[in-house]
């Protein structure tokens, strides 16, 4: 019953969206042929610029899980996280999220190709990426874009928010996929 | 920080196949034994190669479906339905930031950028924060130092208020998801928890002696 809300919620979201954003445009008399293509054109440059990010973290993580260095971090973390019901796998996602969207990235796309885009892991690290984000990374450009140095207690309270979120996200994919 | 990280996975993992192509064993029966062999190490190599391939892969199938959002988000934009947005919640953000005044530009910047982060539109969300940002500074006093509104629209930022996440959704479909946008469920559910959280733990820590906003030479607060 649980899954079956939640999946309909996934089901519908988008097309729904995306219905009333094309809607709305005609309806106040937008071009949403001309408008769409030209913001889309920004598309292929996103896409592109973060290759080179893409390309260092996975082969830096590639490095360590051929290794079998991964395998030793996890098996000494696991014992710790099992019991919140989170697979040994994603414990480099929580530790990465906070850290590097690019690098989480990196890791959501590894666990997808090792595992499959439907196993528990991969899912739960999709999870996991959509339901937190770069805390270090937004705190650093966007304080520093207007010079504030004493941030007070905004790091804290971001890193309390980013563990309910990864517990959240655990949680959540066992209730649903598990 | 990212440095750090990158050198430990990197260095840490061609260490440790290093190691392992000593062949190290140890049993009760034989004591230690040594098998020396480079298969570690070459194993290494094969995997660096095929990931920065995998990678190249990956941004490419990501294409088509960012043009396809940030299309969208442009017609939202022009169309007005980004403001009617703003509009709408309103209300609750004069209760989150009762430091901004409610027409105050920060209000519309910061509602813009809440926006962009729902839709999963990063690349969106960053310029209307730091326009917020800056609009935020305008009403601060003492211009070195974090006001509350600063604090907890950083903490709205990095709890991630995601309805639709769209790069993830964009990659497992690039995989061949079964179903690829069956994680907007739960990724609603467990963001809820998260930004919650954070709205609370802000409220609350910026109330202790140890985070108090300083007091400006010469003026009453």
């Amino acid at each position: 019953m649980f899954a079956g809300i939640i999946n309909g919620v996934s089901a519908v979201a988008i097309p729904v969206l995306i219905l009333a954003i094309v809607g709305h445009g005609w309806y106040k008399k937008i071009k949403v042929y001309e408008v769409f293509t030209e913001g889309a054109k920004e598309g292929f440059n996103v896409a592109v610029r973060i290759i080179p990010f893409l390309v260092a973290i996975l082969v830096a993580i590639g490095a360590f899980r051929a290794s079998g260095a991964l395998d030793l971090l996890t098996g000494l973390l696991a014992p710790l996280t099992s019991w919140i019901g989170m697979p040994g796998e994603v414990i480099p996602m929580a530790l990465m999220r906070p850290l590097s969207g690019s690098g989480a990235m990196g890791i959501v796309s590894e666990l997808i190709n090792t595992y499959g885009p439907d196993s528990i892991p991969a899912r739960m690290a999709a999870i996991m990426e959509g339901s937190t984000e770069t805390t270090f990374y937004i705190l650093a450009v966007y304080f520093g874009s207007v010079g504030v140095k004493k941030t007070r207690h905004a790091l804290p309270a971001a890193l309390t928010a980013d563990l309910a979120g990864i517990i959240a996200a655990v949680v959540v994919t066992q209730m649903v996929f598990g | 920080m990212i440095n750090t990280i990158w050198i430990v996975l990197m260095g840490g993992g061609i260490l440790v196949a290093g190691f392992q192509c000593l062949g190290l064993d140890y049993s009760a029966a034989t004591g230690l034994v040594m098998n020396p062999s480079f298969v570690p190490l070459t194993d290494l190599t094969k995997a660096l190669f095929d990931s920065a391939k995998a990678s190249v892969n990956l941004a490419m199938g990501l294409i088509g479906i960012m043009a396809l959002w940030l299309g969208l988000m442009r017609i939202a934009e022009e169309s007005g339905l980004v403001k009617l947005f703003a509009r709408a919640v309103r209300p609750v953000m004069v209760r989150l930031f009762p430091d901004v005044p409610p027409d105050h530009p920060a209000m519309g910047a910061m509602v813009m950028n809440i926006a962009a982060n729902m839709l999963g539109l990063g690349n969106a969300a960053t310029p209307l924060g730091l326009k917020a940002m800056q609009e935020l500074q305008t009403l601060n006093k003492v211009k070195d130092t974090a006001t509350n509104a600063m604090a907890t629209f950083m903490a709205l930022n990095t709890s991630s208020v995601t309805f639709i996440p769209a790069t993830v959704i964009g990659i497992r479909a690039a995989a061949n998801a079964s179903n690829p946008a069956e994680i907007i469920g739960p990724v609603i559910l467990a963001t809820g928890v998260s930004t919650t959280v954070a709205i609370i733990t802000i409220k609350i820590l910026q109330k202790l002696p140890k985070y108090r906003m300083p007091v400006v030479e010469g003026e009453e607060v």
